[in-house]
C-alpha cells in the first residue's frame, strides 16, 4: 500500500487534466514525472476516477515505452541510437555504459538505485551526434572515455542537472 | 499584455516591437536550440547578459557605414540557426555577424571588441578551406539556402510574441479572417499546390476542402509534431524556433474549415519544444489570438498540447488521434478517412509542423507567388536535416528541385575526414538509400517515388566508404520491428523474420537464399501492411538489396565485411615484421586462440577466434589488427 501522499497527489494531477477518459495519458504522465515510475496501484486508482476499466487503463501503459512500472535510477541515462548518432558510433558508448554500471539489455537499472540506462531512437539533435541525456540535459559529441567520465562526475555529484 | 481587439491593435504591435528592434544598438542573438543549448549556450546568454547589464549605456561605435539605433542593447535567446556542427552560435546585429563555436571564455572580448565597436574577432568567425567568412549571409552553408519557413529561426527571440509579430506573425490570420472567406482560403491554399511535408505529399488543400464539406459541424485541427524519424529534426526547430508560424498556420486552417478546438500532438522527447509551444499558447491567448472572439469578430480557437509516449507509430495518422483520445495508439483500417472520421469520430484537419509553417506565406503573398519557388508539381521550400558523414551537420531549407549534390558538397560541406561518400539515406527508416549516379537528381515528391526513396520528413542521413550498409538495414529493420504495433500480422510477423534473416547475415551464417527470402518478404509486407509504417518497413532494406548487393553477397559468400563493422565477421591478424614475440597477446586471449614461441612472431587460430579485439588492445607494439 503506497502513502497516503502518493493518491493526494495524484488526486491534483487528476484536476488538472479534468476527470474523463481521455485525460488517462497525461495523467500518468504526470505521474510518472512525479516519481520516476508508474507505480501499479496509481494506475488502478486513476482508471477507477476516469471512469475506464483497469484492463484498459493497463492496455494503455504498457503500449507506450515510456511507461515503466518498475522504479527508475535518480539518474535516467538514455543514449541516443538513432540513425545519425548510430553511423557516428553510439554502440561503443552503450557497451562502455553497460560494462562501467555493470548493466545489460535485461538489467537497467543499478542496485542503488543510481543510475537507470536506456537507449533511445532519436533525441532530434543529430547535428551534435552521438550524443546522450541524463534527465532531460543533452550531452554532446560524446565518446566511450568520456562517457565513463561522466558516470565518475555523477558519482561525485560534480555535474549540474 | 494588453488584449488585442481588433486589426488596428495587432498592426499596432508590429509596429512598436518593430520599431523597437530596428531602433535597437545592437541585437544579440544566442541559439538557443536543444544543440547550442548542449553545448553550453545557456551560459554564453548569462554572460553576456551580465555584461551588457551591467553596462546599459555604454555607447558603440559601429562606423559610419552600418546604420543602427540609439536605444537599448537587446540580448535574445533565439531558436535554433541550423549549423548545429559549428555550435553554440552567436549573431550579432546589425552587424550580420555569426560567431561560432563560442565559449564562456570569449564573451568579455566578443562584448569589448565587437559589441561596443563593430571589430570583428577572427578566431571566432567561420572559415572554409582557408576563406573567412564574417558575415552569417555569406557563410556556404546558408547562401545556397532559401530560407522561408525557418526565416524567423534565429532572428527572432522565441519566447516573445511581440518579435513574431514585428516579422509579420498573425499578419495572414488577420487577412484570412478579415478579407476572405473560409471557401477562400481553402481555394487559395489547394491553388497554390501545397503538398504535406509529413512524408506523403498529399495535398493538403485537399483535405482541407474534404474537411470543409462534412455535414458534421464540430471539426478539429490537429497538429502532428511527433517528429519520430531517427535522423530527422526540423519539425522540433521550428517548434523551438518559431511556435507563432506553426500555430498561425493552424489558426488558419480552423477558420477555413470551421473547427473550434485544435490539438498539437508533440513526442516526449522534446521537452524544450513544448515548453516553447506553451508559452506561445499562453501568450497568444494573452493576446486574444487565441480563445473567444478573437480580434473581435465571432471566431473561436482554442488549442491543446498533448505529449506522445515513446511511441513512432503515433506519428501515423489514425494512430496519433488514438493516443490523443487515451488510448493506445494503434492505426486502424481506412476508410473512413481522418478528414471524414478523426479524432473523437469528427472530421479532422491533421497536418505536420512544416506544412501548417508554410500557410501564412502563402495567404499573406498569394498562390501564385508561391509556386513560383521549387519545382513543378512540388512547390515550396523543403527543410532538410542533414547529418552523418558530413562536415557541415544542421538544419537546412532549400527549395524544392535542389539537387542531392548540392545539398551535400556545396552546403553539407561534403564528406567529414579522408572517407569518399558512398550513399545517403533519405526518408529515415521509411526511406531508401541513394548512390553516386542518383546524386543529380531533383529533390522532390515525385522524382525521389520514382527511385524508390522518399523525402519523408526530411532527414539526410549522409554515409561515408566506413559504413555497411547490410548493418545499415539491419539498423533500420530493428526500428521498425521495435515499433511495430502488432496489429496486424504482416508487419508484427513479417518485420521479424526479416530482422531475424538480417541478423544472421551480419553475424556471419547468411546463406545466398536469404537475399531472396528477403525480397519476397518484403514485396509481401509491402503489399499487405495495413498502415504507413508497415507497407514502408521493407524499403531500406529493398533499396540496399538493390543498390549494395555485391556487398551483401561478400557477407554471405565470402563471410566478408570489409568495413569491419560486423564484428563477427572481422578477422584478426599479427603482422610478423611488428611482432616482438612477447606473449601479452597470448595471455589475454580469454579462449586460447593464440600461440607461438617467445621472442618469435605468434598467430591467431582464426576457428577459435571470438572476435573480441582483447588482443588488438592488449598489444604494446600495434601488431594485431582487423584483416581488410
Amino acid at each position: 500500500m503506497l502513502d497516503k501522499s502518493y493518491y493526494e497527489k495524484t488526486d491534483e494531477i487528476i484536476a488538472v487534466y479534468g476527470a474523463k477518459p481521455a485525460s488517462l495519458i497525461p495523467i500518468i504522465q504526470d505521474i510518472q514525472s512525479e516519481y520516476r515510475y508508474l507505480p501499479a496501484e496509481l494506475l488502478v486508482y486513476v482508471a477507477k476516477k476516469i471512469g475506464i476499466t483497469e484492463s484498459k487503463a493497463y492496455s494503455v501503459a504498457t503500449f507506450y515505452e515510456n511507461f515503466s512500472f518498475e522504479p527508475k535510477g535518480k539518474y535516467v541515462i538514455k543514449v541516443c541510437d538513432g540513425t545519425a548518432c548510430h553511423v557516428r558510433k553510439s554502440i561503443p558508448i552503450l557497451e562502455r555504459l553497460h560494462k562501467d554500471l555493470g548493466l545489460s539489455k535485461d538489467k537497467v537499472t543499478t542496485d542503488d538505485m543510481l543510475f537507470t540506462l536506456e537507449t533511445v531512437s532519436c533525441l532530434g539533435a543529430c547535428g551534435l551526434a552521438p550524443v546522450l541525456t541524463v534527465n532531460d540535459k543533452v550531452f554532446p559529441s560524446m565518446t566511450p572515455d568520456a562517457a565513463s567520465q561522466l558516470i565518475r562526475d555523477l558519482r561525485e555529484g560534480k555535474v549540474e542537472l | 499584455m494588453q488584449k488585442l481587439e481588433n486589426k488596428e491593435m495587432l498592426n499596432q504591435l508590429r509596429d512598436e516591437n518593430k520599431e523597437r528592434m530596428d531602433n535597437s544598438k545592437c541585437r544579440v542573438l544566442i541559439c538557443a536550440g536543444t544543440g547550442c543549448l548542449a553545448s553550453g549556450s545557456g551560459e554564453i546568454y548569462e554572460k553576456i547578459s551580465e555584461l551588457i547589464g551591467e553596462n546599459p549605456d555604454v555607447e558603440v561605435h559601429f562606423g559610419p557605414e552600418i546604420a543602427h539605433g540609439d536605444g537599448p542593447m537587446e540580448v535574445k535567446k533565439s531558436g535554433c540557426h541550423g549549423f548545429c556542427e559549428m555550435g553554440p552560435l552567436m549573431r550579432i546585429e546589425p552587424l550580420g555577424v555569426l560567431y561560432t563555436k563560442v565559449k564562456l571564455e570569449d564573451c568579455e572580448e566578443i562584448f569589448e571588441k565587437t559589441i561596443k565597436n563593430g571589430e570583428i574577432v577572427e578566431r571566432l568567425i567561420y572559415s572554409q578551406n582557408g576563406v573567412q567568412y564574417p558575415k552569417q549571409e555569406e557563410i556556404p552553408f546558408y547562401k545556397k539556402q532559401t530560407r522561408l519557413v525557418l526565416e524567423n529561426c534565429g532572428r527572432i527571440d522565441a519566447e516573445f510574441i511581440g518579435e513574431a509579430c514585428a516579422h509579420d506573425g498573425y499578419q495572414a490570420f488577420a487577412k484570412a479572417l478579415f478579407e476572405m472567406t473560409p471557401a477562400e482560403v481553402v481555394d487559395e491554399i489547394l491553388e497554390s499546390n501545397l503538398r504535406g511535408r509529413g512524408g506523403g505529399g498529399f495535398q493538403t488543400g485537399y483535405k482541407w476542402k474534404q474537411v470543409a464539406r462534412q455535414e458534421e459541424k464540430i471539426r478539429y485541427v490537429v497538429c502532428n509534431g511527433d517528429e519520430g524519424d531517427p535522423g530527422a529534426f526540423m519539425d522540433r526547430s521550428i517548434m523551438e524556433g518559431d511556435p507563432h508560424k506553426m500555430i498561425e498556420g493552424m489558426m488558419i486552417a480552423a477558420y477555413a474549415v470551421g473547427a473550434q478546438e485544435g490539438y498539437i500532438y508533440v513526442r516526449a522527447e522534446y521537452p524544450l519544444a513544448i515548453s516553447r509551444l506553451k508559452k506561445a499558447i499562453q501568450d497568444a491567448e494573452a493576446a486574444g489570438l487565441l480563445g473567444d472572439n478573437i480580434l473581435g469578430t465571432d471566431f473561436s480557437f482554442r488549442l491543446h498540447i498533448n505529449r506522445g509516449a515513446g511511441a513512432f507509430v503515433c506519428g501515423e495518422g489514425s494512430a496519433l488521434t488514438a493516443s490523443i483520445e487515451g488510448n493506445r495508439g494503434m492505426p486502424r483500417v481506412k476508410p473512413p478517412r481522418t478528414v471524414e472520421k478523426g479524432l473523437f469520430e469528427k472530421p479532422t484537419v491533421l497536418n505536420n509542423v512544416e506544412t501548417y509553417a508554410n500557410v501564412p506565406m502563402i495567404i499573406l503573398k498569394g498562390a501564385q507567388w508561391y509556386k513560383g519557388i521549387g519545382a513543378e508539381n512540388s512547390p515550396g521550400t523543403k527543410a532538410f536535416a542533414i547529418t552523418g558523414s558530413v562536415k557541415n551537420t544542421g538544419l537546412i531549407e532549400v527549395p524544392m528541385g535542389t539537387t542531392l549534390r548540392e545539398v551535400i558538397f556545396d552546403i553539407g560541406g561534403g564528406i567529414k575526414g579522408d572517407a569518399e561518400f558512398k550513399a545517403v539515406q533519405i526518408g529515415g527508416p521509411s526511406g531508401g538509400c541513394l548512390m553516386t549516379p542518383q546524386l543529380d537528381v531533383s529533390l522532390d515528391f515525385d522524382s525521389l517515388k520514382k527511385l524508390g526513396a522518399m523525402i519523408g520528413s526530411g532527414g539526410l542521413v549522409v554515409m561515408d566508404n566506413n559504413t555497411c550498409m547490410v548493418e545499415v538495414a539491419r539498423f533500420f529493420m530493428n526500428f521498425t520491428q521495435n515499433e511495430s504495433c502488432g496489429k496486424c500480422v504482416p508487419c508484427r510477423e513479417g518485420t521479424k523474420r526479416m530482422l531475424e534473416i538480417l541478423e544472421r547475415i551480419v553475424a556471419g551464417q547468411g546463406k545466398v537464399e536469404d537475399l531472396d527470402l528477403l525480397e519476397e518478404l518484403a514485396t509481401m509486407i509491402t503489399d499487405t501492411a495495413l498502415c504507413g509504417l508497415g507497407k514502408s518497413a521493407a524499403l531500406p532494406v529493398m533499396s540496399t538489396l538493390k543498390m549494395f548487393r555485391d556487398e551483401y553477397l561478400e557477407h554471405v559468400v565470402d563471410k566478408k565485411c570489409k568495413t569491419g563493422t560486423c564484428t563477427a565477421l572481422r578477422s584478426y591478424v599479427i603482422d610478423p615484421e611488428k611482432c616482438k614475440g612477447c606473449s601479452k597477446c597470448a595471455r589475454n586471449c580469454p579462449v586460447g586462440a593464440i600461440s607461438g614461441q617467445i621472442k618469435e612472431p605468434f598467430t591467431i587460430d582464426s576457428s577459435v577466434c571470438i572476435k573480441c579485439g582483447a588482443c588488438e588492445s592488449a598489444c604494446p607494439f600495434g601488431a594485431i589488427s582487423v584483416e581488410n
